[in-house]
Formats: C-alpha cells, structure tokens, sequence
C-alpha cells in the first residue's frame, strides 16, 4: 500500500495535528510518503519526518502556495496521489484538511471518513471508528471504495519518536488560474500563543467571570500551565473574547489532556466541545452546577479565591 | 440572486443520544429535531442578503417525509420554496451528488450550507458539492457579503481568520457569526404552509461508506471533589494521579 500524508506548517514547523496524520499512517503500514506546500518550511524540518515513519517528501515549492488556497490545495494532492501511486491519504481534520479533503474524495473517486479517533481495522476491509453527534458517540464505518481517504481527528495516534530521515523530492504539479479563483486577500491571527484546537492544556472561562477585565486571572493560569485560553459562547457573543475561542458544540471542539473550566455552567452544547478531553477540571461556585456531573475534578467555590491561589501552587510545585 | 440553501434535520443540541436495533439505528424516541444550528445561520445569512439585494432562497434537504416539517421551518423562516429529495441521507457522497445533480440544473449564485452537520458532523458535504459541480469551495465561513459578482468572506482558521474573496458561484460552509439566527413569526408560518416543496427522487444511490455499528462512549467516572481551601490537593492530584503535570 502507498500512503501520502498531507502536513501542515505554522512559523515554518511542521503542526503536531500533521506529525500524528504521519504516525497514524505509518501504524497503518505500507510505503509513506509526506506533501507539505508553499515555501516557508526547511528541508532540514521536513527531513525529520523520517522519525515518524515518512520515508520520501514531496515539496512544493510555489509561493501561490504559502496560504491555504483550498482548491489548489485539492488539486496539488490528488496530482501526487497518482505521482506516487497512494491509496490512501491521511490528513489532520484541520481547518484546512477538512475541506481541502472533500475535493480530493470526488477527484480521487475515494471513500473519505472524517473525525476518526482510532487506527483503522484493516483485518477484513477498512473500517474506522469515527466521532459523530458532536462527541456524543461513535460510528464504526466502513470504506468501501478503492481509494482511501481519512481526516484524523487529535489523538488519533500517539506521537512518537524514531531513528531515520525522510528524502526530500520535489513535485511540481500543474495548476491554472481556475484553481486561484478564490483568493486570500489577508489572515489576522494570533501568532505564538498556544492554538486552542492543539493544545494539551485548555483554560477556559464563562459568565462566572463577570466581565472582560477579570481574563487576567485566566490568562496568569494558562501561562503557568502553557495552555490555551478558550470560553463559552456567551462570554464571545457579548465581545469579551474573541470568537476563535468559544468552545462547544458551535464553537471550536478541543481534545486536550487537561480541560480547566472557571465560570462555566457546564451546559450540554458546552460539553459537547469538550468531551473527548481526557481529564477535567472544574471550578464553580454552585455545587449543583450541570459541569461537575462531567468533571474528573472539581472544586466548589469562588474562582475569584481559588484561581489565584491554584496559580500560585503550580508555581510551588514546578 | 439565487440562493440555495441546504439543510438537514437533526436531533436538538441537548437530545440524549441511544441507538436501537442492535446498534444499527438512532433511537427517535422523545427527541426534537431541528434545523441544524450551523444551516440556520446560513439560512439567515440567506434571508439578509435577500432583504438587501432581492433574489429568491430555495432550501432543499435529502431526507424522508419526517423532514418535511423542519422544512416549513425554514420556509416560514423566509425561504421562497423547497426541494426535498426523498432519501435517506446515507452518506456524505450520497447527499453531496443529490445537491449537486439538482444545483447544475437550477443554476445558483450562491450555496450556502452548514459548516458541519451535528448528527455525523462530517464537515464535507460542502466541499464535495463544490468539486462535483466545479466550483469553489469555502468554509469554516464566519462572514460573507456580496459586491456585484463578489463574495467576500472571512474564514476560521486554528486561532485566528483569513479573509477570502472570489466571483459566484460559489458554495459556502457558515458558521457564526455569519448572522443571527432567525425565529418565525406569525406571517411566516402562515405564508409557509402554501409555499412550494417539491419532492423529487434521487439521481444515484452511490455511496463510499457502509455502518458497521454505532456505540456510545464508555461512562464517565464520578467526580473527585477538592475542598476550596486546599487546591495543594488539586495539585497533587493532577500531578500524581492523572499525571497530566
Ligand atoms: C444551539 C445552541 C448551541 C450552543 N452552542 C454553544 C457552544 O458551542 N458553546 C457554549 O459554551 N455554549 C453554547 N450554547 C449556549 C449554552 O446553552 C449555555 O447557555 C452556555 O454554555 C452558558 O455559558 P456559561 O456557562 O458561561 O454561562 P452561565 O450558564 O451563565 O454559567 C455561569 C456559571 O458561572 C458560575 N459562577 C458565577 N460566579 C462564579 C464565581 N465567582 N466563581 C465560580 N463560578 C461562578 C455559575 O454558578 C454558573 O454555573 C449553545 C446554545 C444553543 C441553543
Ligand atoms: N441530508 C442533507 N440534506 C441537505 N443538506 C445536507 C444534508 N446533509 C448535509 N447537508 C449540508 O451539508 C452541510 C455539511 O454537512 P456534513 O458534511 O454532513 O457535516 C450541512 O451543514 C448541510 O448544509
């Protein structure tokens, strides 16, 4: 079997989401080969894709590339699908993996599941074990067709580490203007914190907090923990914080290790972002708030007194 | 413009979720359904830019007839007329080539969809849509307006937006806060009940996928509960036993 895995760069590194797609594809078995687009990582970065299991990297160098032009994107992965030979490709269900990956279905004439959170049973046909309702279950599914595709969702496979380098090749499909029609004319993103849809460790704030000017608490709690921030979707409708980081059911799904919750009622559209987090916190005021009923640890009181002063034991005990 | 609009009929964000059947079937009892959240706000996206520049909003779902009242929904939410393609919804490809077959005849300016259904919460319909028919593609979708032949639109990206621009057609996946969802009123819901919905049958029964079996996740623990003076024991516990420090 060959296998192209679609990675994804920010600031030039290659994105844990897209180092765990290589993972899962080496698990998976066969010959595997990476695709990262545009110019703005090293080849020294992309060799080092060996230690997950890729031996060869298709590298695009065209700097239409550097922003995630989705039909392009499409277009440059199914090229490189009949370059190697793939029938399968592997991609994180990223902002861009998502759709870049429905293209490539149709042009592939491929099964494609998404959100899957296991390595594949390939012991009669290919089945995968995907999330559906919003976390609230799982479907096992089969792909029937030839050709494979697969959005992985985080934690799919664990990442680790091995001896080898990856070759580096480069690959120069063909695109036309038809491909561009839809142009990026600006990205306005938070540069060098930690994105809440990767993170290991989320913070998270509701109305609890009463208003905008008591996040500090949150964000000195997060920096201790090197987390990211997010909220509820009233704390980002009423403007106290911006929408990239509502969590729930309408907003941003997160899978973390450590979810802290601080002012948030626990209702069930929130917990539907939230609940394939592996261990829980909360912190509410009322006892019989619905979160607690979700939560491996919690603590009945002020966030106003206990935050502080968590902050400050975490910094005792590093 | 013409814009269509597709929805899907999906179990209300605080349903319990159980299956019958031997894991083959979700159980329908005592659960609402809805338009789905994500569709709603690209119906009302819809209905304003049809309040702006005039136009007509078709919405069409695949689905059996117990869809059909979610529909007058979305009708008496200002949709003009409808579309339901009589099918089960089996898979993404399955729905994405009844869109697209009925979209090449129609001819819309613009597609607007859900960024995700909550039922399979694919995120692909959209896209799959948009490559059979040729045309672009754009989503997780948080603003669009029109300017003459262009769509201008933001788009979520991991941890902050893009803004996008390109000429009609096109197919959008919204999200918010693309607009504000949209409640019926009394004219509504009366001028729906006569509006057209126009039931048509599927093009193809292909699909990519077969449902080996639904489960539900395993139970969770119950909570350990610290005492508010003592978050040292908070601490120790994140640090010894979920060991997550
Ligand atoms: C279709 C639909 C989709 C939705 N999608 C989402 C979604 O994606 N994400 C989401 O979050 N919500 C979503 N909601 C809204 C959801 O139903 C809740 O309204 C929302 O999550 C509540 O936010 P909250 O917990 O911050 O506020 P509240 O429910 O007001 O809770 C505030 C909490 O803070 C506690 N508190 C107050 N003071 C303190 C203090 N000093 N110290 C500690 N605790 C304190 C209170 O006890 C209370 O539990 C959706 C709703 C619908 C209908
Ligand atoms: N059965 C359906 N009927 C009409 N539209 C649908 C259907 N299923 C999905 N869609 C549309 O496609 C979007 C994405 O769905 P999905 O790919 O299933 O997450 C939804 O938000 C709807 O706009």
């Amino acid at each position: 079997m060959a296998t192209l895995v679609f990675v994804e760069s920010a600031e030039g590194k290659i994105k844990n989401t897209s180092l765990e797609a290589v993972v899962y594809a080496a698990r998976v078995g066969g010959d595997i080969t990476a695709i990262a687009l545009g110019t703005e990582v090293e080849d020294t970065e992309l060799e080092s894709l060996g230690k997950y299991g890729a031996s060869k990297v298709l590298k695009v160098s065209d700097d239409r590339l550097n922003q995630g032009v989705i039909q392009a994107y499409a277009n440059v992965l199914s090229q490189a699908m009949d370059n190697i030979g793939a029938d399968l490709l592997v991609l994180a269900n990223s902002s861009l993996g998502a759709p870049v990956s429905a293209r490539v279905a149709i042009k592939q004439d491929a099964s494609l599941v998404s959100n899957v959170t296991e390595l594949p049973d390939t012991s009669n046909g290919f089945k995968v074990k995907r999330s559906i309702y919003t976390g609230k279950a799982f479907a096992n599914v089969e792909l029937t067709k030839a050709k494979k595709v697969i959005a992985i969702k985080k934690n799919a496979a664990e990442i680790s580490e091995s001896e080898g380098s990856a070759t580096v090749e480069t690959f120069s499909p063909e695109l036309s203007d038809a491909d561009f029609g839809v142009s990026i004319t600006g990205v306005n993103k938070a540069t060098g914190d930690v994105l809440l849809p990767e993170a290991e460790i989320v913070v998270s704030g509701g109305r609890g907090l009463k208003g905008p000017e008591n996040w500090g608490m949150i964000e000195g709690l997060a920096e201790e923990l090197g987390a990211a921030t997010g909220c509820s979707k009233p704390v980002s409708d009423i403007g106290w914080r911006p929408h990239h980081e509502h969590v729930g059911q309408t907003g941003v799904k997160v899978s973390p290790t450590l979810y802290i919750a601080v002012g948030i009622s626990g209702a069930i559209q929130h917990l539907a972002g939230v609940n394939s987090s592996k261990y829980i916190v909360v912190v509410n005021k009322d006892e019989d708030a619905p979160f607690f009923k979700a939560a491996d640890y919690g603590i009945a009181g002020d966030a106003f007194e206990i935050i502080p002063k968590l902050t400050e034991a975490l910094k005792a005990a590093r | 413009m013409k814009i269509l609009v597709c929805i899907t009929h999906v179990p209300d964000t605080t349903s319990k979720i159980s299956f019958t059947d031997g894991d083959q079937k979700f159980d329908q009892t005592g659960v609402q359904f809805v338009i789905g959240p994500y569709d709603d706000y690209a119906l009302a996206r819809a209905v304003e830019l049809k309040e702006q520049s005039g136009g007509s909003i078709t919405v069409l779902n695949v689905g059996g007839a117990e869809t059909e009242p979610t529909i007058r929904k979305a009708l008496a939410i200002g949709a003009d007329d409808a579309v339901r393609v009589n099918a089960d919804p089996k898979d993404s490809l399955f729905v994405a080539k009844q869109i697209a077959a009925h979209a090449k005849e129609a001819n819309y300016d613009l597609i607007l969809m859900g960024r995700e259904s909550i039922d399979f919460n694919g995120g692909m319909v959209h896209g799959m849509v948009g490559e059979i028919l040729g045309i672009p593609s754009v989503s997780p979708v948080m603003t669009l307006d029109v300017e003459g032949e262009t769509v201008k639109m933001s788009r979520e990206i991991e941890g902050g937006k893009e803004t996008v621009e390109g000429k009609m057609p096109l197919v959008a996946g919204c999200q918010e806060p693309i607009a504000e969802w949209k409640i019926p009123n009394m004219r509504g819901i009366m001028s729906a009940r006569t509006k057209p919905l126009n039931v048509i049958e599927p093009v193809s029964d292909e699909v990519a996928t077969s449902l080996e079996k639904y489960e539900l996740p395993p139970a969770k623990g119950a909570v350990k509960m610290v005492s508010a003076d003592n978050v040292q024991e908070l601490v120790d516990l994140l640090k010894n036993e979920a060991k997550v420090l």
